[in-house]
């Protein structure tokens, strides 16, 4: 582990918009129990192990290969000791029995919630810009709660309608019938400007809170449809506690890699 | 029990073109990449490709050898995307079948079981079952969810590589994750296990008994393969050359660059490849 810079201590006030980011996704796991969390991407990476060692301390966490982590540790550093083996047959056991909350990383994310990591363009034959493809999208998105991280707020990304639904939506849920509804459970996207849900009317996307210093406007802007939610008065996304940026600064992410997936 | 080693060229031989072909492994991991420069060298063509995709499809779809992919994701790991496959795509130049990766596990199992499918929640309500308009959906007589038939992945065909084997195709990996390995093989009609190191069979198991997943039972071919599955990893006999990954995808994205790349590293056979990848990791280019 790194050691420790001799900076001041850390003071909520002084929090980075990646460390906003971090405690907003890490707050998607909260009181989520013994279930495994499977962040895509650093920021959401760094916030599940937040939630594991505050407020969450239930999460079972991955190496990113097949082992299972006990205790906390850095990005980029060797984990301290495995507390169980995770295999990707094994993952299956636990997304299909519905014990994980994943947060996934779309390149497009719609007004409904559906996602795609698939392909941009219309026609699935010949896509314009080929993705990753569907990977576990389809079936995360059925059998457990599903949160999305968008580290670039963009119109480009945020869309009234997916080029392809890979991750499905509060719509495309009803037309796959009782198998698809029973456990289909979208909870948050967090993105550099906001953090959002789809409880709007129809199950439409809605602004939760904003971050601090980001507006109304700022949002509106880099969204692809009018955002539900109050003109004004909106709730504010909550700043980091001072025990919680330690732990970000100084034991989970002492190189700062948050900084490369959200730039203050 | 017969001795089943044979090289690269002839488990390759073995194979057809129009087959449909599994390759094991996951993205840019335990990749049979041997057995997939051997299929660059031959004249097969035309075959249907089912895989958790890495730069063994990239690879496979720059030679032309592909008509059809089915797949739930290509990936280089470190890298996100290959950008061969994406090339391919874009051209509109294979067909895809694109599946959640749960739909393509349950696939091989019903083709390694002989049912006609198995049913399963992932891909209701997705776009899966539009760009896949044959999927069906099935009724449950118990009277619970209607749910995806997934049908059988059947497979000609299996390429997989392991840590090691014995001559006569029982195979162990001694890496963290089998992947899907025993479900390739055993979907298949015949199957190629190539392997860093033959050993005898008396030494498989050593570690644990759970590394002995591949059962000669279903292994037409053993090749010997060491440092095989470069540049994928083949833990804990090797990690990924990301160097060497990272000249590929360079390569890739340029014509002229990928013709250079493909004589040096692809126009030669397997000891060719290997010790054209030691002379660049001897200049500091790799590793």
């Amino acid at each position: 582990m790194s050691e420790t810079t001799a900076a001041t201590p850390s003071t909520a006030a002084d929090a980075t918009r990646a460390e906003v980011c971090v405690v907003a996704c890490a707050e998607v796991w909260r009181d989520a129990g013994e279930i495994l969390a499977s962040p895509i991407g650093l920021v959401p990476m760094i916030g599940a192990r937040l939630a594991r060692a505050t407020f969450a301390p239930g999460l079972m966490l991955g190496d990113g290969g097949a082992m299972l982590v006990s205790g906390t540790w850095a990005i980029g550093e060797p984990p301290p000791a495995y507390e169980g083996w995770l295999p990707y047959r094994s993952v299956f056991d636990l997304v299909w029995n519905g014990r994980r909350h994943v947060m996934m990383m779309p390149s497009q994310i719609d007004r409904h919630g559906n996602a795609n990591i698939s392909y941009v363009g219309s026609d699935f034959k010949r896509p314009d810009v080929q993705l990753l493809g569907v990977r576990g999208a389809p079936g995360n998105t059925v059998n457990h709660p599903t949160s999305y991280w968008l580290p670039r707020h963009s119109t480009r990304a945020v869309v009234e309608r997916v080029d392809m639904v890979s991750g499905v939506g509060n719509d495309t849920v009803a037309a796959g019938g009782p198998g698809a509804e029973r456990f289909h459970d979208l909870r948050r996207l967090v993105t550099n400007l906001g953090v959002f849900d789809w409880r709007g009317p129809a199950g439409t996307m809605r602004i939760v809170s904003l971050h601090p210093g980001v507006s109304r406007a700022e949002v509106a802007e880099a969204s692809g449809f009018e955002l539900d939610g109050p003109d004004r008065d909106l709730a504010e996304t909550r700043l980091p506690t001072e025990e919680e940026l330690r732990l970000v600064r100084e034991v989970i992410d002492p190189k700062g890699v948050r900084d490369r997936e959200v730039r203050s | 029990m017969s001795d089943k080693t044979m090289t690269a060229e002839e488990a390759v031989s073995r194979l057809e073109s129009g087959m449909t072909l599994g390759i094991g492994g996951w993205g840019s991991r335990r990749k049979p990449m041997s057995l997939v420069r051997a299929i660059l060298r031959s004249d097969l063509t035309d075959l249907t490709v089912v895989s958790y995709g890495g730069p063994d499809v990239g690879l496979l779809c720059a030679a032309g050898k592909v008509r059809k992919l089915v797949y739930g994701f290509v990936s280089l790991d470190s890298i996100p995307l290959d950008p061969h496959f994406r090339a391919a795509r874009q051209a509109g130049a294979i067909e895809a079948a694109e599946y959640d990766e749960g739909m393509l596990f349950w696939g091989l199992y019903a083709a390694a079981n002989r049912v006609d499918f198995l049913p399963l929640r992932a891909g209701l309500g997705s776009d899966v079952m539009k760009i896949n308009p044959a999927l069906r959906t099935v009724a449950s007589p118990y009277g619970g969810d209607e749910l995806v038939a997934m049908p059988a992945l059947r497979l000609d065909a299996a390429i997989v590589h392991l840590n090691r084997a014995d001559v006569h195709g029982n195979a162990e990996y001694l890496g963290p994750d089998l992947y899907f390995d025993d479900l390739f093989v055993s979907a298949a009609e015949r199957a190629y296990v190539s392997c860093e190191e033959v050993v005898p069979t008396e030494e498989l198991g050593t570690v644990h008994p759970a590394t002995m997943r591949i059962s000669r039972a279903f292994v037409s071919g053993v090749v010997p393969a060491p440092n095989g599955a470069h540049f994928t990893s083949c833990e804990p006999d090797y990690d990924r050359d990301e160097a060497f990954q990272r000249a590929y995808v360079e390569a890739a994205g340029d014509p002229e660059r990928w013709a250079e790349f493909s004589a040096r590293f692809l126009a030669v056979d397997e000891a060719g490849y290997q010790a054209a990848v030691a002379a660049l990791r001897a200049t500091g280019a790799t590793r």
